[in-house]
């Protein structure tokens, strides 16, 4: 079989950015959670993690997060402005203003932490 | 989805927004010289409002996560509807209970 | 002639393999074209469906090159990639034979969207006016020039990942009907697309506008719904 050919489309592909940012998010959340949670026990704990957390690779893998966050709350935003408000052709555009827009703010995250 | 399951995601998405601008504004502001445990705890600790904003968010993101995971089981795993639901509503919970308590850990004084 | 064009054909049924036969070239010649010189030169045992050849009926769509269209008015010359053609039948739904495609479920499913129209007056009532230019007639309008040809149900990959997703056509159609002020059948309409299967399943890919034939855009028509039954539900009028 040759490739179907809608999978290879913007909307497509922003599609699936889409479900595989939210599914990242929701794996990221619950380790999130336990992180801050080290608060419980006290400050010591969760300044300790901190410090473990300033390597470069996590502060790297920050940036990534934040860019997952980012497209997938522009993404979603397309998709709400879509599904509410008059049709607006141009949607491949938008998606991929929402991805330049995301890469941009993980850009400044990084830039604002090295 | 249904259109039940529909408005709640929605809604919950929309909700979001305000509350993500604010929690990435946070993030710059916080990260701009280093995290520290104290810097963050001091701002936390003892505030209603932080308490509210972070609350309605871990209420909202556990919801919206869920219908979501329902939608990518759906149409990805070979899971039954049954498995599915309690699936997503475990992953539901779970999420609202670490969440909720790392809320009160940055909270409780 | 302009020399041969290899063509591979799907033969047989859900299991089945591509076949290869030559077949001249013309100056203008559809996909449809193709298909029928092979069954009369070839194998006269190739089941394919079509019937008005001129873009009406919808019964001649099939997969050309891995994209669902209308073969009838789908020129080769646009279509062809480096003097090979791959015809198979259409995605998403049974296989019967060759490239003929079961439409069953596609129509089953335009049926449980309630896509018949409902008659609010008997033939003893005088003729409704409707005006062209109101918004619901202009919505309607712009979404009712579907031909069932299935290639947008084809092209969807939530119809493909979700056997209940009641798929593009259908939901296009009952945003025809929502919008038709002489239908009187909306609230049982509005609740059969709000269920699990209903118009929120759809991710809004847009493969059924960038494919549609007529060049209708059901995913405006789903979204529509989205606001519609969500109106409905918030109301009461419906429940999921």
């Amino acid at each position: 079989m040759t490739l179907l050919a809608h999978r290879t489309r913007p909307l497509w592909i922003a599609a699936l950015v889409h479900r595989l940012s939210g599914l990242a998010l929701a794996v990221f959340l619950p380790f999130h959670f336990l992180a801050l949670g080290l608060a419980i026990s006290g400050e010591a704990q969760l300044e300790s993690f901190l410090r473990w957390s300033e390597q470069p690779l996590v502060k790297m893998s920050e940036a990534v997060l934040l860019g997952v966050l980012a497209i997938h709350m522009l993404g979603g935003l397309r998709l709400l402005a879509l599904e509410n408000l008059a049709w607006r052709e141009g949607q491949a555009r938008l998606a991929l203003l929402a991805v330049v827009a995301a890469m941009a703010v993980a850009f400044a995250f990084l830039a604002s932490v090295f | 989805m249904n259109v039940r399951l529909y408005i709640w995601q929605r809604a919950t998405a929309a909700l979001m927004v305000p509350l993500l601008l604010v929690h990435i504004a946070v993030i710059f502001y916080a990260t701009r010289k280093g995290l520290s445990a104290s810097d963050i705890l001091a701002r936390t600790r003892g505030s209603v409002s932080w308490t509210l904003f972070y609350g309605v968010f871990v209420a909202a993101v556990s919801v919206h996560a869920s219908i979501g995971l329902r939608t990518v089981l759906t149409e990805w795993s070979p899971l039954g509807q049954r498995t599915r639901d309690i699936a997503v509503v475990l992953f539901g919970l779970l999420l609202a209970l670490l969440g909720f308590r790392a809320v009160v850990a940055v909270v409780l004084p | 002639m302009a020399g041969m064009l290899t063509v591979s054909l799907w033969r047989g049924g859900t299991e089945g393999r591509y076949v290869d036969y030559d077949v001249p070239m013309r100056e203008t010649q559809t996909v449809l074209d193709i298909v029928t010189w092979v069954q009369r030169n070839c194998d006269a045992t190739l089941s394919y469906r079509f019937a008005c050849r001129v873009g009406m009926c919808g019964s001649c769509a099939m997969t050309v090159n891995g994209r669902p269209r209308w073969t009838c008015r789908t020129h080769v010359s646009k279509v062809v990639s480096r003097g090979r053609l791959t015809i198979g039948p259409l995605e998403n739904l049974p296989v019967i034979k060759d490239l003929a495609a079961d439409m069953r479920p596609f129509f089953e499913k335009w049926q449980q969207a309630k896509g018949r129209f409902a008659p609010s007056k008997t033939r003893s009532d005088p003729i409704e006016r409707i005006a062209p230019d109101s918004a619901a007639r202009v919505a309607a309008d712009a979404a009712i020039e579907c031909i069932n040809c299935g290639v947008c149900y084809s092209a969807c990959d939530t119809v493909r990942w979700n056997g209940d997703y009641l798929g593009p056509a259908a939901l296009n159609r009952a945003w025809t009907l929502l919008n038709d002020v002489r239908d009187a059948g909306n609230v049982e309409r509005l609740a059969a697309v709000a269920t699990d299967g209903g118009c929120h399943a759809c991710h809004s890919h847009q493969s059924c506008q960038e494919h549609c034939p007529l060049a209708l855009n059901p995913t405006a028509s789903i979204a529509g719904l989205k606001r519609r039954t969500a109106q409905a539900y918030l109301r009461g009028e419906i429940k999921p």
